[in-house]
């Protein structure tokens, strides 16, 4: 079969069979007892041409339905944000693309200081000074810090603040659930989002690990005494972990003047699209500490020279990894989001200090600005929680349904949020929205009028 | 041919910090409206102070000064396009140009996974179309699309073992059978899942060691993790007694799919009786690596384990013609990713199954088997290597081969041989995996190479090992054509000159 995948022609497979004296492809399968064999080939469908297969997808594309860029206001652990087109032009390159993991540091240069770069820019952003090549995502990322904190504590429980991300939290449920790790919740003030300290103090003692905090929120604001939760963590030999949407980093105080030993959050705002999803890029650092970098997962890039002394990248501290320690690994991470952390690199480089600050400041106006408009109409209540928010912010509608408002919402080609109601019972029907970069003011006073238009319907 | 004239590119490319220069800029966003300017004022207000952040140490940089660089630093990096990529376990076949085109698609890139339903309908159509392929090539019931990578889905194949056991009673069962070649992934995931590992040798011939293997099985068993074609790329051909031992204590068997490749339209992980596989997209089916992910890997149940499965999984309403996500799962293990996976790796997999078709899955099979079969009878010839395990019985789509006789006779290690290899312009093979077998060359060529290249890889290898009877130093100083010669290692890793950000290397500097 001739395809332009497949390097051998009919020709050269017959050369290539008379060199090794065989008759057939067959007699290489002749190990296999026959009876595993399928009776026919797998028939999904003929081979399709560049131009059908591009025709196909494009159809079945046609039934997603995108709305004008300002008509979403989603979040929730993927937002919409800005990417440069050149961060999409140079992953393109085939070069980043099409390689393996750089097991050769000597031809790999590229992806070596592309992701040394990476872990560079992210340790500026968390102000830690180590940061590994990337995670899955925040919510595994999150798993593994929570593991991280027991291998490094020889302590088994966690706890993490009421309002996290449920669907991180179901993450490193299933993530720790293996070890024995307990998690349990403390409780966060429901008028303003601060951490409870005496609940906290209270739960905390000589078998926790590590206590978590959200930074924003899962809910959009800022917990204004994140810095005492660490002191009392360290105050009784417990990490402090914070979990961070990077963006606010800009403008908000860094985890490591925070106090945090370890780092997690979700990269996927740095330059990489929603994509249904994913891939995302789970950012995971700490600080230099040989106690707590040992028991690291993931790969690491370091800069070091060749044996005659020049500048050069490589991979480090494999020691800790799965291809060297197998079960007493620290995890069982190999290939993870590489291209991401690339594309996360390129984002920082372009946005820069002042560019990343203006990003900050972009998101922090247009969030204040929506709860701004909110609160004047009657009947909503926004936001929720009467403290500082980034990027999200909840609401809710007095006397209305909220899966109901969202839906009407719809009706007017606007995708409002999502319900949050049902994982905290306390709030009520309330909506959580997001606003970036994305949204014009426009865009924001149309999602005002719409829903007092849906109110007073 | 032999030479190619490979010279990598030497940019001597500083790093974007020693790049910057204060004030410049490579993005811009627009101007605040009034509005919007006193709303952030009025944010600003209630910042306390403690909070605000006043140091943020990013380099600055021009648009154009962010694109030479990160271009230059491509050009210092080696991938399948550039040329073969030999690196077994890896399958680094090529990644289809038009893969990377449709997934920059709006309909893809600006979809957020929350959307309502009747907005992402061709989102999930794409994954349900996608398991149906899946489904017919390894003979599972179901898939979930969750895990990102090959590990993930070990992870996720052993939770589900652990699961099962316990909802039918069976708590006892905490021992994971490994066999000595498998990838490190494997006893990793398994420990990570709670499973003490318990290590199955290889026989002579390279298989698991079934003699052994009915001496360590017990009730405590809960599974094995098996590679098939195994890391020597050997088929298990005792496949069927390991499967009656296996079973025969309520265990489960789990196939580490990475290696499927020679198997594809031919032989189904389900009718050699495994319960659980994982797929690597990234490997198998051609979508990019990415210099070490974005990948994914998709697990798959027989229908006894669908239960647990995380959630969601997507469904199709037939009466209504509309896709859905099922969350409602109760055994389910729980959730191992956000959202549903690796979405754009999802629909580039899809892509390639389209492309090639069924019936060029066999093909593929077909002609990456030739190609490894065909280059080991060339490469088994020289002087100084051998074929551990089996020397009569065919490989599949990759070989392990043994270059100890030539450190011996020569000083010349496989890694110094992989390292002269780059300098002809290609990538090494795997070196010192399987760690059974001494100075380890694991050679993949893929289905994507020509006769013409694999004879000059031989060719070059066939070169390099002449050198290396005859002037060893030459190989011992390789590389030389690639953009840096050979790394420190050692240093790279010392705690007292281990370098792992930028931020080190100034205090560094500073001392
Ligand atoms: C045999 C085998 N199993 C498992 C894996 C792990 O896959 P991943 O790197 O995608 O996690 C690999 C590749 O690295 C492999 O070669």
């Amino acid at each position: 079969m001739i395809h332009p995948y497949i390097g051998l022609t009919e020709e050269e497979v017959k050369l290539m069979l008379q060199e090794m004296g065989l008759d057939s492809i067959d007699k290489l399968f002749e190990d296999i007892p026959s009876r595993y064999f399928l009776k026919k080939s797998s028939k999904y469908s003929k081979p399709l041409s560049e131009w059908e297969v591009r025709t196909h997808i494009k159809n079945i594309l046609s039934k997603n339905r995108v709305l004008f860029y300002g008509r979403l206001f989603i979040g929730g652990g993927v937002w919409p944000h800005v990417v440069p087109s050149i961060v999409r032009e140079l992953l393109k390159r085939g070069e980043f693309y099409s390689s393996y993991t750089p097991y050769q540091p000597e031809v790999s240069q590229g992806v070596l200081q592309a992701l040394f770069e990476y872990q560079s820019l992210m340790a500026e952003l968390l102000d830690v000074e180590v940061v590994n090549a990337s995670m899955y995502d925040w919510g595994t990322a999150l798993g593994e810090a929570f593991r991280m904190a027991k291998r490094v504590t020889g302590r088994n429980k966690i706890l993490y603040p009421h309002y996290i991300s449920p669907e991180r939290l179901e993450i490193a449920e299933t993530y720790t659930e293996p070890s024995k790790i307990k998690l349990e919740e403390y409780a966060q003030n429901i008028n303003d989002g601060r951490i409870d300290i005496g609940d906290l103090e209270e739960k905390i003692g000589e078998d926790v690990a590590a206590v978590y905090v959200e930074y924003p929120s899962y809910l959009g604001f800022i917990p204004l005494n994140i810095k005492k939760a660490g002191e009392i963590a360290h105050d009784h030999g417990a990490l402090f972990i914070i979990g961070v949407d990077p963006t606010i980093l800009g403008i908000f105080q860094s985890p490591g003047k925070l106090g945090a030993d370890i780092v997690v959050g979700e990269g996927q705002p740095l330059g990489l699209p929603m994509n249904f999803g994913g891939p995302l890029l789970g950012i995971m650092g700490c600080r230099m500490d040989i106690k707590l970098i040992h028991q690291l997962p993931g790969r690491l890039i370091g800069m070091t020279s060749t044996i005659k002394g020049e500048r050069a990248f490589t991979m480090i501290l494999q020691a800790r990894e799965q291809h060297i320690k197998r079960e007493k690994a620290t995890s069982n991470i190999c290939t993870n989001q590489a291209l991401c952390a690339i594309a996360t690199a390129i984002y920082l480089s372009l946005l820069g200090k002042n560019g990343f600050k203006k990003l900050g400041e972009q998101i922090l106006a247009r969030t204040k600005y929506m709860m701004e408009q909110l609160s004047r109409i009657d009947g909503v209540e926004a936001p929720l929680f009467k403290t500082i928010h980034f990027k999200e912010f909840t609401y809710r509608v007095k006397g209305k349904n909220s899966s109901k408002v969202i839906l009407e919402m719809m009706e007017k080609g606007i995708m409002a949020g999502i319900c949050v109601g049902k994982w905290f019972k306390e709030l009520g029907e309330s909506i959580l929205t997001c606003t970036t970069e994305v949204h014009s003011k426009e865009d924001i006073d149309h999602y005002v009028k719409s829903l007092r238009e849906v109110l007073e319907k | 041919m032999i030479s190619n004239g490979y010279r990598q590119a030497r940019w001597l490319e500083p790093t974007v910090f020693e790049l910057s220069r204060s004030g410049a800029v490579g993005v811009d966003f627009p101007e605040l409206d009034p509005e919007l300017e006193k709303s952030l004022k009025n944010a600003f207000k209630e910042i306390p102070e403690d909070l605000k952040r006043n140091d943020l140490g990013l380099p600055e940089l021009s648009e154009l000064e962010v694109v030479r660089h990160f271009t230059r630093l491509s050009q210092m990096n080696y991938g399948v396009n550039s040329g073969m990529y030999p690196l077994g376990s890896c399958t680094m076949k090529y990644n289809p140009a038009i893969s990377e085109e449709l997934v920059d698609d709006e309909r893809i890139t600006y979809i957020h996974p929350l959307q309502p339903l009747e907005t992402i309908q061709g989102c999930l159509e794409i994954m349900w179309r996608l398991e149906q392929i899946l489904k017919e090539i390894t003979g599972m019931a179901r898939f979930s699309f969750q895990p990102a990578a090959g590990a993930h889905g070990e992870f996720l194949g052993c939770l589900i073992i652990r699961a099962y056991h316990r909802d039918k009673g069976m708590l006892h069962k905490n021992v994971m059978i490994v066999p000595d070649s498998a990838h490190g992934t494997n006893p990793a995931s398994a420990a990570m899942a709670g499973y003490e590992v318990r290590v199955v040798k290889s026989d002579k011939d390279g298989c698991v060691d079934i003699e052994m293997l009915e001496k360590i099985v017990d009730e405590n068993v809960a599974g094995i993790m098996l590679t098939n074609p195994n890391t020597l790329g050997v088929f298990e051909k005792n496949i069927d007694k390991i499967v009656d031992i296996i079973h025969g204590v309520d265990g489960l068997l789990y196939y580490d799919g990475a290696n499927l490749n020679a198997l594809l339209g031919k032989v189904r992980p389900a009718d050699m009786g495994f319960d659980i596989v994982h797929l690597n997209l990234h490997k198998t089916f051609s979508t990019p690596h990415g210099g070490g992910g974005p990948g994914s890997g998709p697990v798959g149940v027989v229908e006894k384990l669908v239960d647990y499965l995380p959630p969601p999984l997507v469904e199709y309403d037939e009466k209504e013609d509309i896709f859905y996500l099922d969350y409602n799962r109760p055994k389910s293990v729980g959730k191992i990713k956000m959202f549903y996976g690796n979405f754009s790796v999802l629909v580039k997999a899809y892509v390639y199954l389209l492309r090639i078709g069924g019936e060029g899955l066999v093909k593929v099979a077909e002609t990456s088997v030739l190609a490894s079969n065909y280059l080991l009878h060339k490469i088994r010839k020289l002087k100084g290597i051998t074929l551990p395990y089996a020397p009569e019985s065919p490989r599949k789509h990759e070989f392990v081969v043994s270059l100890s006789k030539l450190y011996k006779e020569t000083g010349i290690s496989a890694k110094d041989v992989a390292k002269r290899l780059l300098d002809y312009g290609y990538h090494a093979p795997t070196i010192y995996f399987p760690t059974i077998v001494e100075e380890a060359f694991m050679i993949e060529p893929t289905e994507s190479e020509s006769k013409k290249e694999i004879d000059n890889f031989y060719n070059v290898l066939s070169k390099i090992i002449e050198e290396a009877y005859e002037d060893p130093e030459k190989i011992k100083t390789a590389p030389h054509n690639t953009s840096v010669g050979r790394v420190d290692e050692f240093r790279a890793s010392h705690p007292k000159t281990m370098i792992p950000s930028w931020r080190i290397y100034k205090t560094r500097e500073r001392v």
